[in-house]
């Protein structure tokens, strides 16, 4: 079970089990829909942002997997009270984490809480559950509503 | 005909192997099934001894080649009782065969008006090569339900069939839900309206007896991966009163008698609708595969598949947690769940990390998550050569899958 453990570790189960910021945002300045067609795992983002484009409120509703979902309740919190302006960062810190050689130990100053999901990397399958919720919001913070948002 | 289930797992090479440090319990054989050593050997042979094009060759291989490739033709027939070789026309898979229907059969017979019936249970391949006919001919796509045990709502049939009704798709036996449908019933009922039933038994032809004569299908599909045989190889069953009028599905090479640049005329059945350079060695697989269920017993696989079945259920039901999706009165092979707390990706990963292999997702079936409301359901499918011991070690993982997400 160590190994299962790397991927679920219980911060993950935690969030799993109680989202935060799991919901819908009746006043919101961006939304975007994510899909993946391979398991069927649906999200939606909501994204309000201050006229100096700090993100003062984050939501996601949708159904998912345990990764998927622990995946976006981290998200909302890492980028919730920050600066939008350092969103794109933070989304190329996590996709490098996730793709990263098993060797490269996460980066825990700059990706913090969100390392714990570092152990995707180990179950190729499920690294997609682990970056819906990051393309999605993605597209929201880009304002390409049009189409929803996949992983490749 | 003994069925000695130690000597029949000794068939399967890949069935000794661990994953993860644990023995391998495959279960995810409604997506493919193992191949056994006699299949193996006979595309091996193939390859090492008989390697040449079919029906061309004046050279001893391609004789060879070309005998094997046939006498994999008759297997098929004689296992589907077909009455007549020239209706067995191997194709890509199940899919390419219902696509050669939808194309050549659904181009000439159905237009503007007309209805295509299928059920809500089918597999996407059963749907979306009638949507695109539809679409295509200006038809209208008709959906037989199913209801919360996972049956066709068959008091609902006579209704949607009428003098409209062209063609009626419907699978033999689900790999969603494990539901074995009345097929005989709805083609008897088709039949009375003047439409043609296609019967799509990609999951039924490991795990029962398929006599299309006796069940009067218009045409018959299967896939030989998913009944012991290679992959990339299947078959088109069709009255041969119906292939002979169909137009060719590709033109290329053995489908034509003669070319010139005014016409071209095209070859007999079955060979009219098999163009280029077949899966010949795939095809001789397909055949080692049929001399294989055949020296087993489809009946004694069957009966061994039920008891592992009811042996699934059983646990299945004293699970707690556990939502079984697909209760039908008559089913086969499947056993498709859902765990409370837990999705099935979840599941399947970690089930897999105990060596035991199952499916999550929606199945290639999404209008029956649809129904069911649930976004994907974790399958376990049961084959010839699964054992009590793997069914155990399955329920030994839920209960620590379980574990870990309390």
């Amino acid at each position: 079970m160590f190994d299962l453990r790397d991927l679920y570790q219980q911060v993950i189960v935690d969030h799993n089990k109680s989202p935060r910021n799991f919901g819908k945002l009746d006043a919101c300045s961006h939304e975007a829909d994510g899909y993946n067609p391979l398991c069927g795992d649906k999200l939606h983002v909501y994204l309000q942002l201050s006229d100096a484009g700090i993100v003062e409120d984050v939501a996601f509703e949708g159904e998912g997997c345990a990764i998927s979902i622990a995946s976006a309740s981290l998200m909302t919190e890492a980028i919730k009270g920050k600066p939008v302006a350092d969103f794109e960062a933070l989304f190329r810190d996590f996709q490098h984490m996730v793709t990263s050689d098993l060797a490269e130990q996460p980066d825990d100053e700059r990706l913090g809480k969100l390392a714990v999901l570092g152990g995707v990397r180990e179950f190729p399958s499920r690294i997609k559950c682990a970056t819906l919720c990051w393309h999605t919001m993605r597209s929201a913070v880009q304002g390409s509503h049009n189409t929803p948002a996949k992983t490749e | 005909m003994s069925f000695d289930i130690e000597q029949l797992r000794g068939d399967f090479p890949i069935l000794h192997q661990q994953v993860y440090d644990r023995p391998l319990a495959y279960l995810d054989n409604a997506a493919t099934t193992q191949k056994p050593k006699a299949v193996i050997d006979a595309v091996r042979h193939y390859y090492e001894r008989d390697n040449a094009n079919v029906h061309r060759g004046v050279h001893a291989l391609s004789e060879r080649a070309t005998a094997a490739y046939e006498a994999a033709r008759e297997k098929l027939r004689a296992l589907v009782n077909a009455a007549s070789s020239h209706e067995i026309i191997f194709t890509r898979g199940a899919t390419e065969a219902i696509n050669l229907v939808a194309s050549s059969w659904g181009n000439t017979h159905i237009g503007a008006g007309d209805e295509v019936l299928v059920s809500e249970m089918e597999h996407h391949s059963d749907i979306v090569p009638w949507q695109m006919l539809c679409e295509r001919v200006g038809a209208t796509l008709k959906v037989l339900p199913i209801n919360d045990a996972g049956e066709l709502c068959m008091e609902q049939l006579d209704d949607l069939l009428n003098e409209r009704t062209k063609l009626v798709g419907i699978v033999h036996l689900s790999n969603a839900l494990g539901t074995i449908n009345p097929v005989a019933d709805i083609i008897t009922k088709a039949h009375a309206v003047g439409a043609r039933v296609l019967v799509d038994g990609a999951q039924a032809v490991a795990h029962m007896a398929v006599d299309v004569q006796a069940l009067d299908c218009d045409f018959y599909v299967t896939s030989a991966h998913k009944m012991y045989g290679p992959t990339g190889i299947g078959l088109l069953y069709g009255k041969e009163t119906l292939l002979e009028v169909m137009p060719p599905y590709q033109g290329g090479g053995d489908m034509i008698t003669m070319v010139t640049f005014e016409e071209t005329q095209y070859n007999e059945l079955p060979y009219k609708f098999e163009a280029g350079t077949p899966n010949i060695a795939g095809t001789i697989g397909f055949g080692a595969a049929v001399d294989w269920l055949n020296d087993n017993g489809i009946a004694n696989i069957a009966a061994h598949e039920q008891s592992l079945l009811a042996y699934a259920i059983g646990q299945a039901e004293a699970f707690d947690g556990l939502r079984i999706i697909g209760t039908a009165a008559s089913k086969a092979t499947v056993l498709s769940f859902t765990l409370q707390g837990v999705h099935p990706h979840d599941l399947g990963t970690i089930l897999d990390r105990e060596g035991i292999a199952i499916r999550a997702g929606h199945h290639c079936a999404m209008p029956v998550m649809q129904h069911f409301g649930v976004p994907a359901t974790a399958r376990a499918s049961f084959a010839a050569y699964n054992t009590k011991a793997e069914i155990d070690a399955l329920f030994e993982a839920l209960g620590r899958a379980r574990d870990l997400f309390a």
